[in-house]
């Protein structure tokens, strides 16, 4: 196999430190200096660029397609369609209802019909124009709500509705003394990474193909991949390029079986890199939601019922809709005791863009509604909303609506105090300072207008798949002598994403083999699955893959020295050996060094590790213990909004989330701040607009994300309550932070301008009522 | 796509009246969007990065011309003091990396509705100098632009500099973006008082075709600062003024409804900023200090 040029091998380089420490991630100088190498960097002699032409229309019947001029360009060496996807014309993470290219029907702006691969980029750009596509343009189908309720032509076979949840627990007409409603709106977010859709396909000698690409879920990929291609996956062999951020976003497919055709075509490796305006159109977005909420209560606050009818717009195809409507459905009400739940969540099929995984994954958009509801409730009876939460939060030992007991810890209440129990920040004062200024450099108000707003929020999160999902993930660990000092080699296919993955395994074999020398193999599929960076599970599940590994590796050291001993394993046992520092030890001795054990003996051992299981929900009611673990998170808000334009400045963004155990708390540290942020930004910015199924902003100028004068500083209070069910203890982190943060923003926008606002994000139109 | 990098005005004047279809490229910050966007395909690129003179500016008495390649970031650290309106506006183009990159020549060739500078441009009474194989010409800012992404600039001609007056007053640029940093204008203002002459310049952007003079708005408060005496008395100004005004300054907008806000919120937001803004430059002409900040 011909090996591209760039590829990330510097992500494998070692680290020092082990479990609970903080070592510098391999890869933060080289980014920062602008060196790592992105998947958008691959490079291979004789490469050709393949481009992607796609439909203008959000629905529109293919009537026909002239491949003629476009096959003139010179520099063209192949131009492809739905006719040439030599195996099964269907693509999807979880449901296969997407065609690899349209045939007779598109069913989103943006959808690809055709391929081209060409000598140049521009080549193949200005052949892709000289394909003439014949559309028939249909009407699109836009409003969730009306398919939901069956009341538009069906986009799929099945219709339009890609997954109903009910959950129902107690009495389904209860009533309360204290009643209030709302109606919410949730924009449809983007994951906006960085570094755009990219890989590079080599056809291989065994008329197989290796794709180098920057993804979160390898196998997944690999499977899709060699379906369309029609390859037993053997022949189909993914390696992990530089990812430049994920956030659910590379959950789907986008160039994978595109530049393994063309480059199966033409047998020349294949490049295709999107650019920003194209990434838009080429990953999933966060489903956009209509939330009706309606909680009812005694007169102390305590919520007696909630009832719930959630909408999620999945978009043109399936993507990952039917488990992000389980997630709002399930997690639909949040954090809270309540007796009496009925909530219903539908995703369905519409003509805007195919919406799937993104951060918070259906839990966000609940979470903003719950959260609302709650402030509304605390207005109506004059409580503080700190207390009207603390009042309902859910602790070890609760029910959820599904049924499902909360079997570890949930410090919903003591997130809620640390937050509020933190000093607040000081008035805006003193010197001018723009930076500090809602509206920021470009010089809105020199205070004119701004008036402070606090809020409060909590969210709750389930941690790895769900459901039943046989979630496992697979790692080899190898030790041997190198150099006379044992050193150890990990290799897992989990998504390094940014996440620091990479550093975190280290620290685990270092930790349970005692070594100081651990590297990291490239990911790739020459190992078993390991399930996707995502649903907040890589440490959970890879890092228990890994632990697993390194126990079956103690076991074999153990085994070699019994043998070279002569001590009897039920002796080694009662010594209570354990590998550290380079080191055989028992409770108080040396027993040997493990170089000496080990000899010139490798140790190999592969693990496939599984969390406990889960169950499926039951469909007519939700119940069943659905979910492995639970997280959660709080934050308290402060905003200096200025009333008269419109304008947010979040001054402070504080958080407190229970963490388990932190095994690398400023990776920790880093989650808990990108988490903030990313909800900051569903709060005052981020929204894909779309009119008639047509996408208004594919850019980063008018898709806006924060920036550092956007972010405040975060003050973070970390709590480590063990889960004796997870390795460690540690409880997953990265989506919980998102959840929170929109909701407490909204609220002390509220409470600054005593507006509803029951829409994210919140535009300064919304606020200035112009 | 050809690529011709003179080193001399001449040279370029040259080549574009041979080749009127070239277009022009200094920073980069805008001609490179929209060539990997794939928006524009010119048959040829001409870099003026090579001219020196063009990335010059320099004093005549009270008056400053400025090249049309000098950068932002210069403009704000060279030129703040004497030009202060056109250093906060420059202050508030995308990032320091575009900032370093990004000239006022090239926001006139963009000739942009949202491109910051121009509501200063206009406001100061600024004039573009502009020049061709044919000769020089001088037009005045308020006449340069002539519809969304037109100006005045003849195919052969080049934008060389702005000429625009040292500031005898307070000057003020505001511009609503839906962020705090890095923000294309939802709608924009600058205003400048120019006590010696007894005249206020009012100016709006993003908020119409072109970026557009404030006329009314500038009339009715440059009478009521003389009728009352206040250019002298430096009194307080009274607030129905500064209310007044603003209302003229958002009438004096023809603003639509777009993905960054709608054309009733850049009303509102105008009126809210040229209230804002004229109190800021009139307390600093008032001796109550410099509203000017980082």
């Amino acid at each position: 196999m011909s090996q591209p040029v760039r590829t990330p091998t510097d992500l494998t380089s070692a680290v020092a430190g082990g479990v609970g420490e903080s070592p510098q991630r391999p890869d933060g100088n080289l980014k920062v200096r602008g060196e790592f190498a992105y998947s958008s960097d691959l490079w291979h002699e004789d490469m050709i660029w393949g481009a992607t032409l796609r439909s203008p229309h959000p629905h529109a019947r293919i009537t026909g397609v002239d491949l003629t001029e476009a096959l003139k360009v010179p520099g063209v060496h192949a131009v492809l369609t739905h006719a040439d996807v030599p195996g099964a014309n269907a693509c999807g993470v979880e449901q296969r209802d997407q065609p690899v290219l349209a045939v007779d029907v598109v069913r989103y702006q943006g959808e690809p019909v055709a391929l081209v691969g060409a000598d140049h980029p521009e080549t193949a750009r200005r052949a892709m124009e000289r394909i003439v596509v014949d559309y028939e343009v249909l009407e699109p189908v836009v409003d969730a709500e009306a398919a939901a309720r069956g009341e538009c032509a069906p986009l799929h076979a099945s219709g339009n509705v890609v997954r109903h949840v009910p959950v129902r627990r107690g009495d389904q007409s209860a009533t309360a003394e204290v009643v209030v409603t709302g109606r919410y709106e949730v924009g449809m977010q983007d994951q906006a990474f960085l570094g755009p859709e990219s890989g590079l396909a080599v056809p291989a000698e065994d008329g197989g193909v290796d794709l180098y690409v920057a993804t979160q879920w390898l196998h997944v990929d690999q499977d899709q991949v060699a379906s369309a291609l029609g390859l037993p996956l053997e022949k189909v062999r993914l390696a992990l390029s530089g990812v430049g951020g994920a956030f659910g976003g590379r959950e789907d497919l986008s160039m994978q079986v595109h530049a393994c055709m063309l480059a199966l075509h033409t047998r020349k490796p294949v490049k295709m890199v999107y650019n920003r305006e194209e990434s838009f159109y080429g990953h999933v977005h966060r489903h956009p939601a209509v939330l009706h909420y309606e909680h009812g209560a005694d007169r102390d606050g305590k919520l007696v019922y909630v009832r719930a009818k959630i909408y999620l717009d999945g978009g043109a195809y399936a993507s990952s809709t039917a488990a992000v409507v389980a997630n709002a459905a399930t997690l639909g009400i949040g954090p809270y005791d309540v007796d009496n739940v009925t909530v219903d969540c539908w995703g369905v099929y519409t003509n805007n863009p195919p919406c799937g995984a993104m951060r918070g994954f259906g839990a966000v958009q609940a979470g903003f509604a719950y959260e609302s509801q709650m402030d509304r409730l605390a207005g109506v009876l004059g409580l503080d909303p700190v207390e009207v939460r603390l009042r309902n939060a859910v602790r070890e030992g609760s029910t959820m609506p599904t049924g499902q007991v909360i079997d570890s810890a949930a410090p919903v209440a003591e997130l809620l105090e640390l937050v509020r129990d933190r000093p607040l920040p000081a008035a805006t004062g003193g010197e001018l300072d723009l930076r500090q200024m809602p509206g920021g450099v470009s010089n809105t108000t020199h205070g004119e207008g701004v008036v402070r707003g606090v809020g409060y929020a909590v969210g709750i999160k389930n941690i790895c798949f769900s459901e039943g999902h046989d979630d496992y993930s697979t790692a080899r660990v190898r030790l041997e002598v190198v150099g006379g000092e044992a050193a150890a080699l990990v290799q897992t296919a989990a998504c390094e994403v940014g996440q620091g993955l990479v550093t975190v395994v280290q620290q685990i074999v270092r930790t349970e083999l005692g070594v100081q020398r651990v590297s990291v193999l490239p990911m790739d599929t020459s190992i078993g699955n390991a399930g996707s960076s995502s649903a907040s599970r890589q440490t959970y599940v890879t890092g228990g893959a890994v632990k697993s590994a390194c126990a079956a590796v103690r076991a074999r050291v153990l085994e070699l020295y019994s043998r070279q001993t002569g001590t009897g394993p039920a002796e080694v046992g009662r010594l209570g050996a354990e590998l550290r520092g380079g080191k055989l030890v028992s409770s108080h001795d040396v027993l040997a060094d493990l170089a000496d054990v080990l000899g010139g003996d490798a140790v190999d051992e592969t693990a496939e590790w599984r969390h406990r299981p889960t169950e499926p929900i039951d469909p007519e009611t939700g119940q069943g213990n659905a979910h492995v673990q639970f997280g959660f998170a709080a934050h308290r808000a402060v905003v200096d909004v200025d009333v008269e334009l419109g304008l947010v400045k979040v001054v402070a963004l504080d958080c407190a989330q229970d963490v388990g155990r932190a095994l690398n708390p400023q990776a920790v540290l880093g989650q808990i701040q990108g988490g903030s942020a990313q909800g900051l930004g569903l709060a005052v910015m981020e929204e894909i607009r779309t009119k008639d199924g047509k996408v208004r902003n594919p850019s980063f100028t008018d898709y806006l994300i924060p920036t550092v004068l956007d972010v405040p500083p975060m003050g973070v209070d970390v709590l480590e309550r063990a889960d004796p069910h997870a390795p460690y203890g540690l409880r997953g982190v990265g989506e919980p932070p998102t959840i929170s943060s929109t909701p407490a923003i909204v609220a002390a926008i509220r409470a600054a301008t005593g507006l509803p606002l029951t829409r994210v994000p919140v535009r300064p139109e919304h606020i200035t009522g112009t | 796509m050809d690529f011709l990098r003179p080193t001399t005005l001449a040279e370029a004047l040259a080549a574009k009246a041979e080749r009127p279809d070239l277009v022009p490229i200094a920073g980069g910050t805008d001609v490179m969007v929209e060539l990997n966007f794939d928006h524009r395909r010119p048959p040829g690129l001409l870099d003026l990065t090579g001219i020196a003179e063009l990335a010059r500016w320099s004093a005549d008495g009270d008056v400053l011309r400025v090249g049309a390649a000098v950068p932002y970031a210069r403009i704000v650290q060279d030129l703040g003091d004497r030009l202060p309106g056109l250093a906060m506006a420059s202050r508030t183009v995308g990032s320091p990396q575009i900032r370093n990159r990004g000239t006022v020549g090239g926001n006139l060739g963009s000739a942009s509705p949202a491109g910051d500078t121009h509501p200063v441009l206009i406001a100061g009474d600024a004039v573009v100098e502009v020049a061709s194989a044919r000769g020089a010409r001088s037009i005045p800012a308020d006449e340069f632009y002539l519809g969304v992404k037109r100006s005045a600039l003849e195919p052969d001609e080049l934008i060389t500099a702005v000429r625009l007056a040292a500031a005898t007053g307070p000057q003020q640029f505001a511009k609503v973006g839906t962020r705090n940093a890095m923000v294309i204008a939802v709608c924009s203002f600058a205003v400048s008082l120019h006590p010696e002459r007894l005249r206020v310049g009012a100016a709006v952007g993003s908020a119409a075709p072109t970026p557009r003079r404030a006329s009314a708005a500038e009339e009715f408060l440059s009478a009521e600062l003389t009728s009352a005496g206040l250019w002298e008395s430096r009194e307080p100004l009274p607030d129905s003024v500064q209310r007044r005004f603003g209302e003229l300054v958002a009438e004096a907008a023809s603003p639509i409804d777009d993905v960054r806000g709608s054309a009733a919120y850049r009303r509102h937001a105008l009126a809210v900023l040229a209230r804002r803004s004229l109190g800021w430059a009139w307390r600093e002409h008032s001796g109550g200090g410099n509203e000017r900040c980082a």
